[in-house]
């Protein structure tokens, strides 16, 4: 599964690497499901359907050429989701409720 | 994860990054196509997957010689659906090593020259209908027993691609299971046609496992960064103590006079593999390495028209929607 965006345009006469994401059944989110080569979104589609819905679990399909994803990277994920990590007044638990009392 | 430059040496390490990555592996953490990773991690893993990947293709080849002559339509229609999740996996196996900065194009160049190894059960003829179950049987029942540790793999991309294929592929051995309990339940011929596929398949697919601890080169460093997780004799003996019940219950015989089970261990002690058979062929010199290699090369070649009609295709079609645009 090509998870790395950077890495979809090899040289050589490849086709164009798409990413593949599936939906199982309706209401559920779409999870990456791998990748696949091909020519033009309309082979993409078909190819991943062939590859990752040979059992009928999906109902649903997206393909994106692979160099159009951003992606945040490794070395940047500490101060990049850090103003995140240390907002506890988020949290339900870091309001106090008086005992016996049923909030939610 | 920089795409790697064949002319750039690759940066140098230092200790730091590798304690920090091990520190990583040993916290049970899995590792992302963009981390950093020891140029020795990308490359033991390039070698495994792209092997592995093209043993799901090749694998395609010994099953597919009985399509054409399965004995009903169920069985048929069976063995299409089970060659073509065998390509399908390959296809996982190949996208999960892309991410590691190997284009599929080298790795299917590397296949058809005869550069890469893939696994050496698939340079084994299959003779009779009874080699399609015991394939099934043995060589998916290794596979199931390889690619359920794999599926827990250190590299994400190569556990993710396991899991997936690891949910297909209990089909293909109950398939081969059932051919085999079907023949040994048959006729006196049908008994001796499964018993002949067993013997001659059980020692190979003993070797799937690779070669003993005591002489598997990449076996230390593979386990110690956690891409594998048991030794090869330890899934070995696992697959032996799965597969000795399952002959008893149809009653067909392992090729093994030292097979006896050892009840202070639980295991069933088994005799010596010849290793010297399994490097032979892994050095080319199987029954069938040469035909496999032409098969895939001539496979590859018919398919060049199919290749060159989609790119034609896809370019009008570019075309016309770019004069329509006009």
């Amino acid at each position: 599964m090509a998870d790395d965006a950077s890495n979809g345009a090899p040289a050589g006469g490849q086709w164009p690497l798409w990413e593949v994401f599936t939906q199982e059944q309706t209401g559920q989110p779409h999870e990456h499901a791998g990748s696949v080569h091909a020519v033009d979104a309309e082979q993409a589609l078909q190819n991943a359907r062939d590859v990752f819905g040979r059992r009928g679990k999906v109902v649903s399909v997206w393909v994106v050429p692979t160099e159009q994803i951003t992606a945040s990277t490794p070395g940047d994920a500490g101060p990049f989701f850090d103003p995140g990590s240390d907002k506890a007044y988020r949290h339900p638990q870091f309001y106090k409720a008086p005992r016996g009392v049923r909030i939610y | 994860m920089t795409p790697t430059n064949a002319a750039a040496p690759p940066p140098p390490e230092t200790a730091e990054q590798l304690a920090a990555f091990e520190a990583r592996i040993a916290a049970g953490e899995y590792i992302e196509p963009k981390d950093w990773m020891p140029e020795r991690y990308r490359k033991q893993l390039i070698r495994m997957m792209s092997q592995h990947a093209h043993s799901e293709i090749v694998g395609m080849l010994p099953e597919g010689n009985w399509i054409t002559r399965a004995p009903s339509l169920r069985r048929k229609m069976t063995l299409i659906a089970k060659v073509q999740d065998e390509g399908g996996h390959g296809h996982y196996i190949y996208c999960a090593t892309e991410t590691l900065g190997v284009s599929r194009d080298q790795m299917v160049a590397d296949l058809l020259s005869g550069k890469a190894k893939y696994s050496s059960i698939f340079n084994y003829p299959t003779l009779t209908w009874a080699d399609i179950g015991v394939i099934g049987w043995f060589v998916d029942g290794a596979a199931i027993v390889n690619q359920t540790v794999l599926a827990k793999a250190s590299y994400g991309p190569y556990a993710r691609s396991m899991i997936r294929i690891c949910k297909e592929e209990n089909f293909h051995k109950r398939q081969g299971y059932e051919i085999c309990a079907v023949l040994a339940s048959g006729t006196e011929a049908q008994r001796a046609m499964v018993q002949d596929a067993v013997n001659r398949w059980w020692w190979p697919s003993l070797m799937m496992f690779g070669p003993g601890d005591a002489s598997s080169p990449n076996s230390e460093e593979l386990l110690r960064w956690k891409v594998k997780r048991f030794s090869n004799d330890e899934l070995r003996q696992r697959f032996v103590n799965l597969t000795v019940p399952q002959a008893q219950a149809i009653d067909v015989a392992l090729p093994d006079p030292e097979l006896r089970y050892d009840a202070a261990s639980g295991d069933w002690h088994f005799g010596q593999v010849d290793w010297n058979e399994f490097w032979q062929v892994v050095k080319g010199d199987g029954p069938c390495n040469r035909e496999r290699l032409a098969a895939r090369n001539k496979a590859h070649d018919e398919g060049a028209w199919v290749r060159a009609a989609a790119e034609a295709y896809a370019a009008r079609r570019a075309g016309a929607a770019a004069s329509a645009a006009a």
